[in-house]
């Protein structure tokens, strides 16, 4: 150990070695070092961020579960032959015509399941890193907080797509394996080719998914109020249900047309010709002003928070 | 017990010794510089008026026991906590208002490596080099490589995390810091976890990363390593900065402290003694070890004084024998770089040689 002990005298072999190395080789050496002159918007990032979302477990075990909806829901019907007629709006269409079922598990999903999975993502964004310790180096990388958080909000976005587009493709492939398919008739008596049903399947899921949006800025924020990403799940699903129970008592009547749920299950007019396209944009109205409050506050809270984790 | 700052340490934050060893580096304005330096958080106080000086190219030594505020002041150095108060210059700008200008230039290792269990080594670190807006994406891959490859991880670069052992996250937390060239490397506790080996890995590469020129501001709580690895060096306890400048000078500090030690079994009378000429309550410890001689009464004290400038040590054997002490040893001696550590840091110090 005393060899050790002379501080900053540099030892023989590692010295020599590292700097040949670099000798050896001094343009790729400089070429590799140098840096952007300035910050990147953060689309590698994104990309990054997408990748580190998608090769998580987890993830793909909730679009599994997501998937299992329609699933069951088909497998049940077919096994008791449409039943009496009762439940979700659209499941007594199912046995005339196999596309129904992914309108169907869209209906029987938004209330609970997709909250459910969206609340882990939005609420795993900020407190997930800083409960796994990776907060702090992404800010000393620098990520800067803001970018932070456009890509965290975006990853999450991304994943409310992914949820109800995993939801709509199970739904049309168990339809049209345990069903007959052909054209649909919409709500306005019309009939349109299975074609045109299924854009309108994959415009259906686009609502949903900005419906969505709303609570994804709420779980970001809450993520920025914690460490525990369990606790800031959880927040955002209970959010999700109480809002929704408003939602359902008259006495709050005043209150429901600014609960971010309230247009949750209005996609009906998008199955009218031609498209009725009001309810789609007074819900991305809504859920734009509910980005705009939470992003703001998540702006405001993680911009000047103390990272301790 | 006695507050080390106060019992008349040679060096203190405040003395020209800081701002020698700041002006040392040719001018430039040194790697990093605190004024006044202090978190808050509640009524307690983590880290309180401190002032620290970093040269350029030198391998600083941040020493101090567990919860003597060292993380804390490393995070306000990088931006992840704001300061109660003070000021902070970081690569000649200031912190945290011109992060996205000094970070880029900062490696660091915070409290322990941070990965996600699930991506493999390379994936960790090439996500956090993406997190980089200021890293190229073309080199990344390149880069990656290389900086496994120097803390000797290149054949588990394709191992998921959460098969790495302590050591290995250990390593790839200091590769992190090695992605991109940089001016700072802020290493907090670096070879926690690491065996001898690894220890004496991490060590040469501070001592090669430092002979580029990189400055290099280590964090431990072991003094030994900080000896072995630094040329300047820094002291907090409590939150505040006890001591700081170069080895050399507080080497030298520590020596020209002079101690003197009397083994008595009057212990009364001679504290009464060493009281008078030191003008200081001397530490008065019973020695259990040491068999008492023939014909004493009760057991055997060492008294520990400070002696003061100027007076022989014989005048102090002499005056205790003049008021019928038995001494029955008598030492003079200086203090070790060691004991001044664990002065100015208080007990319970974990100073491991």
């Amino acid at each position: 150990m005393s060899s050790e002990s002379t501080g900053a005298v540099p030892t023989a072999s590692p010295v020599p070695a590292e700097s040949s190395r670099s000798a050896a080789n001094p343009a790729t050496a400089s070429a590799l070092d140098a840096r952007r002159p300035r910050r990147a918007i953060g689309l590698g990032f994104f990309l990054s961020e997408l990748a580190a979302l998608f090769r998580r477990k987890r993830t793909w075990a909730m679009l599994a579960a997501l998937a299992a909806v329609p699933i069951l829901i088909a497998v049940a019907i077919r096994v008791t032959d449409g039943g009496d007629g009762r439940g979700p709006a659209f499941l007594d269409r199912i046995t005339q015509n196999g596309l129904f079922v992914a309108m169907t598990a869209l209906v029987v999903a938004i209330p609970l399941f997709l909250p459910l999975t969206v609340g882990v993502v939005a609420g795993d964004s900020i407190a997930g890193e800083a409960n796994a310790g990776t907060l702090r180096y992404l800010l000393v990388s620098p990520v800067g907080r803001i970018r932070l958080l456009v890509v965290k909000f975006a990853a999450a976005a991304v994943f409310c797509l992914a949820a109800t587009v995993t939801v709509s493709l199970a739904g049309i492939l168990i339809g049209v394996a345990l069903f007959p398919v052909g054209p649909v008739t919409l709500l306005s008596g019309d009939q349109v080719s299975v074609g045109e049903s299924l854009l309108r399947s994959l415009l259906i899921a686009a609502y949903v998914t900005v419906g969505l949006l709303g609570l994804s800025a709420i779980g970001l924020f809450i993520s920025t109020l914690t460490d525990a990403p369990v606790g800031a799940m959880a927040a955002t699903v209970v959010i999700s249900i109480v809002a929704q129970v408003l939602g359902q008592l008259s006495q709050t009547e005043w209150l429901h047309p600014w609960l971010f749920s309230y247009h949750w299950l209005d996609f009906a007019d998008l199955l009218r010709q031609p498209v009725d396209w009001s309810s789609f944009g007074s819900n991305a109205l809504l859920q734009l002003a509910y980005v705009a409050v939470f992003g703001a506050l998540a702006y405001g809270r993680f911009t000047t928070k103390d990272v301790l984790s | 017990m006695t507050d080390a700052a106060e019992a008349g340490t040679a060096v203190r934050p405040g003395d020209r010794v800081t701002d020698a060893a700041g002006a040392d580096a040719a001018g430039a304005e040194p790697a990093i510089l605190t004024r006044g330096l202090t978190k808050r958080f509640g009524r307690s106080t983590v880290v309180n008026g401190v002032d620290l000086t970093v040269p350029r190219g030198s391998v600083f030594g941040f020493l101090g026991p567990n919860g003597s505020g060292k993380t804390t002041t490393i995070r306000m150095l990088l931006g992840l906590a704001g300061a109660t108060a003070g000021d902070i210059r970081v690569l000649g700008h200031e912190m945290p208002a011109r992060a996205a200008t000094v970070l880029p230039g900062v490696g660091a290792l915070i409290e322990g490596p941070g990965f996600y269990p699930y991506l493999s080594g390379a994936a960790n670190l090439r996500r956090l080099d993406a997190a980089d807006g200021f890293a190229p994406h073309a080199t990344r891959a390149a880069r990656v490589d290389r900086a496994l490859e120097r803390v000797g991880l290149g054949h588990a670069a394709g191992k998921k995390m959460r098969a790495y052992s302590l050591g290995m996250k250990q390593r790839l937390g200091i590769a992190n810091a090695l992605l991109a060239p940089r001016e700072l490397i802020v290493l907090d506790e670096p070879t926690n976890g690491l065996d001898p080996q690894g220890t004496r890995e991490v060590r040469s590469l501070i001592r090669s990363l430092a002979s580029e020129g990189t400055t290099v501001f280590v964090s431990s709580h072991l003094l030994s390593e900080i000896e072995q690895m630094c040329d300047h060096v820094a002291v907090m306890r409590a939150g505040r900065l006890v001591a700081q400048g170069s080895l050399d000078e507080l080497r030298s500090a520590g020596q020209a402290r002079v101690r003197l030690e009397v083994v008595t079994a009057d212990a009364a009378a001679a504290e009464a003694v060493l009281a008078r000429l030191t003008a200081g309550a001397p530490r008065i410890e019973s020695v259990p070890g040491i068999e008492s001689a023939p014909g004493s009464t009760g057991g055997e004290w060492m008294l520990g004084a400070a002696l003061p400038d100027g007076l022989p040590p014989e005048t102090i054997v002499s005056e205790l024998v003049a008021a019928g002490v038995r001494v029955r040893g008598f030492a003079v001696e200086r203090a070790s770089l060691e004991e001044l550590f664990v002065e100015l840091t208080g007990e319970g110090f974990d100073v491991v040689q």
